[in-house]
């Protein structure tokens, strides 16, 4: 019984902290992008815009929502779920932290440690394309159904470099298990250079990673499904109201659980200085990396240019995969030897 | 089932080989209100027709129904994006029939205005470019660059998109106290944002790898099709109408025609930024060379006279009282004077019958002509470089529906 509650607990505070994350996410976007473009973001609603993520959120929620004439209404309800469900759903296995006492308990935080943890969360990513492809195609709209296509042939191009480019770490790990690959990051070399896998073999990986993970989350450069200039807003071009606010927070749900999957698998989750006497730092440690990657996402939007379609597919097949297998030769080649 | 009826089915059935996809009027990369009808091919283009009126105001009819110096303020909005060198177009025209003589000053002032705002109008298509290829900050930077060209036209005019300026026989006023000073100061800083923008596009991997062997006009085809301006430079015709048929004493600034071989959206690129280098060689000469002296020609048949003397003399007095009330008399004729727009060749052509209004005006439009190259440089591309090849011909509704 106490296991249950203890649970439902957890699920409780991560989701709702996830939520505010993200709905704040939007804002720190938003702000940043004003700086970098030399104006101020939002900053009408509350104190510095503060409030401005409870703004949009009202407003999302009294638009009219408009369908068009789809001759698949239910299908076309169902997918702003599937794409958000599954983005949500990451971050039961993400370790936020190791564990801490309370109460004369200990109590782990994060969800659920699953000893398959990272098959888990490529599957889950897997079935976010359904939501977009069905919504391009169940939309009745040119744009929605090239955006959706794109998406779809984009998504599973770059998945492969994205799990191609972990198998690295889960060599050098030797666990698929989220918590154990974070514990096998911790410690230093020669007492100054931490253990984490970016640092030691992985570099490589580590960059695959990345750039794989910023097309799987559809940004610039590789926001092609819904690129604004050529499809209007792709997939999404006939949403509206509530069922438009689930792809734009599946969308942000995205970006921050593969921040924080690359803050686990790469740059050592949760380790830090102090982390063994004071568990809980370990978690200010988490956020402050992965809030590094959340500003590199940006930064990329505010700078650089969209590829082409056929130039993002030849660069996933010809240079981003045989990159990742010779990762994957090089890191089994490491491990043997060493 | 007759075979022609099987046939039709194939072509009704959503499995059909192409699809037909409408670009805009309402779409965010065709700058305006450009419609085109797109035949797809998977995401290849197969035809690409412009559609064009959407913007259509009667400018040219609104012209005969104004007196000549009224005319100026609707060149200003025709080419929205280059108001004073759509005045300049126009009042040479009118001059030309009139042959009134400009006083130097304000044929320097003329040539200083104009080239700002041919940097002006670069600044809004770098950004739009940049915009259309995804990289948002750009648009930002540029037109914070062009800001401050709008605030030296307001410094001069009081207008800032639409400033009127020019006038028949000169320009409207002395520049303010101080406006030299800006001017230079706007030069000097102008170049560190140019290298701004060599790093974040003309250098960036991702922008070359858009727009290099994309859209390619040739020479020939771009001769064809009546194309000028940048877009006809950039495929090796150094063609220039401040260099062949130099205007308000072009002849005298030195200056390098940008001029480029490939023909393809990345040349249109390098010779409009290389444009915007040369504008700013010509400005600081312009500045050098700036003569004192009265900015408006004496003759009374098209400018007013001074107001003291009108308030003393009696033929001032009258001078005055026909020019407000009844207009520039120009002679009867016809006449086509052309300037170099950021476009290309902006042409008026102007037939009088004596009166005070203008018979007809025809503005040949560089962005109509230029546009029509369209279908022929985006054949076989794909639907995103349709976005990249618009961009580059940096087409303006306003002039082409006029």
């Amino acid at each position: 019984m106490d296991v249950v509650v203890e649970a439902v607990i957890k699920i409780v505070i991560v989701f709702g902290v996830v939520l505010t994350c993200l709905a704040y996410l939007a804002l720190f976007e938003r702000k940043i992008l004003g700086w970098i473009q030399l104006r101020y973001g939002p900053n009408r609603v509350g104190p510095w815009g503060l409030l401005q993520p409870l703004a949009d959120l009202l407003k999302f929620l009294f638009k009219e929502d408009v369908r068009p004439a789809t001759p698949n209404p239910i299908l076309f309800s169902v997918a702003p779920i599937l794409s958000l469900v599954p983005a949500l759903m990451t971050y039961a296995v993400i370790p936020f932290g190791d564990r801490i006492e309370l109460f004369g308990r200990e109590i782990t935080l994060y969800i659920t440690s699953v000893n398959v943890g990272l098959l888990y969360l490529f599957a889950l990513s897997g079935l976010g394309v359904y939501g977009i492809v069905l919504a391009g195609w169940a939309s009745n709209s040119k744009y929605s159904l090239l955006g959706g296509l794109r998406s779809a042939a984009q998504l599973i191009s770059y998945e492969l470099t994205l799990t191609l480019s972990v198998i690295g770490v889960l060599i050098q790990a030797g666990s698929l298990d989220l918590i154990a690959i974070v514990r096998a990051q911790s410690g230093t070399y020669f007492g100054l250079i931490p253990k984490w896998h970016i640092f030691w073999y992985q570099p490589l990986g580590f960059l695959l990673f990345f750039i794989a993970a910023v097309a799987e989350t559809n940004r610039v450069p590789f926001d092609l499904p819904e690129a604004e200039t050529e499809l209007v807003a792709g997939y999404h071009t006939e949403y509206s109201a509530t069922k438009f606010a689930m792809f734009y927070v599946a969308e942000y749900a995205n970006i921050l659980a593969v921040s924080a999957l690359a803050t686990t698998l790469f740059l050592g989750g949760w380790n830090g200085p102090g982390v063994e006497r004071l568990p809980l730092l370990g978690v200010f440690y988490f956020a402050m990396k992965t809030a590094v990657f959340l500003f590199i996402y940006i930064w990329l939007r505010a700078t650089l240019p969209r590829f082409r379609y056929d130039q993002l597919m030849r660069f996933g097949w010809k240079v981003l995969l045989p990159l990742a297998f010779a990762n994957i030769v090089f890191s089994a080649a490491m491990a043997t030897t060493a | 089932m007759a075979e022609s009826e099987v046939l039709l089915e194939v072509e009704r059935s959503p499995l059909a080989a192409t699809m037909m996809v409408n670009m805009g009027p309402q779409h965010p990369s065709t700058h305006g209100v450009l419609r085109l009808v797109l035949t797809l091919d998977g995401e290849r283009v197969v035809e690409a027709k412009p559609d064009i009126g959407y913007l259509h105001t009667g400018m040219e009819k609104l012209a005969e129904h104004k007196k000549y110096q009224h005319v100026i303020t609707i060149t200003d909005r025709t080419d929205y994006l280059n108001a004073m060198g759509n005045n300049l177009g126009y009042v040479l025209a009118v001059e030309k029939m009139l042959g009134v003589e400009i006083p130097p000053r304000a044929q320097v002032i003329r040539v200083l205005m104009a080239e700002l705002q041919r940097i002006a109008s670069h600044l809004v298509w770098i950004g739009t470019h940049g915009l259309d290829l995804g990289a948002m900050s750009l648009f930002f930077y540029a037109f914070a660059e062009r800001e401050k060209i709008l605030q030296l036209f307001e410094a001069v005019s009081g207008g800032r998109l639409t400033p009127s300026y020019l006038r028949i026989g000169g320009v409207m006023a002395d520049l303010p106290d101080g406006f030299t000073a800006r001017v230079l100061d706007f030069c000097r800083e102008f170049p560190r944002a140019l290298d701004e923008f060599d790093k974040l596009l003309t250098n960036n991997p991702i922008f070359r790898m858009r727009t290099e062997g994309v859209g390619r006009l040739s020479a020939e085809d771009a001769i064809r099709w009546g194309v000028t301006g940048p877009s006809l430079r950039a495929s090796g015709v150094p063609y220039d109408l401040r260099r062949v048929h130099p205007y308000s004493g072009y002849e005298t600034y030195d200056f390098e025609v940008a001029t480029r071989t490939e023909g393809d959206v990345y040349a249109r690129y390098l010779v409009r930024v290389q444009e915007m280098r040369e504008s700013l060689k010509i400005i600081r000469q312009a500045v050098e060379k700036l003569p004192p002296g009265p900015v408006k020609c004496d003759d009374p048949r098209v400018s007013l006279p001074p107001r003291e003397k009108m308030l003393t003399q009696m033929d001032a007095l009258i001078y005055h009282f026909l020019l407000t009330a009844e207009g520039i008399k120009v002679p009867p004729g016809e006449v086509y004077v052309a300037v170099e727009s950021p476009r290309g060749e902006l042409g008026y052509y102007i037939v009088s019958d004596g009166g005070p209004r203008p018979y007809r005006v025809h503005i040949r439009a560089p962005s109509f002509a230029n546009v029509q190259a369209l279908p022929l440089m985006v054949r076989g591309q794909l639907i995103a470089d349709v976005v990249a090849v618009i961009a580059s011909i940096d087409i303006v509704l306003g002039e082409i529906d006029r």
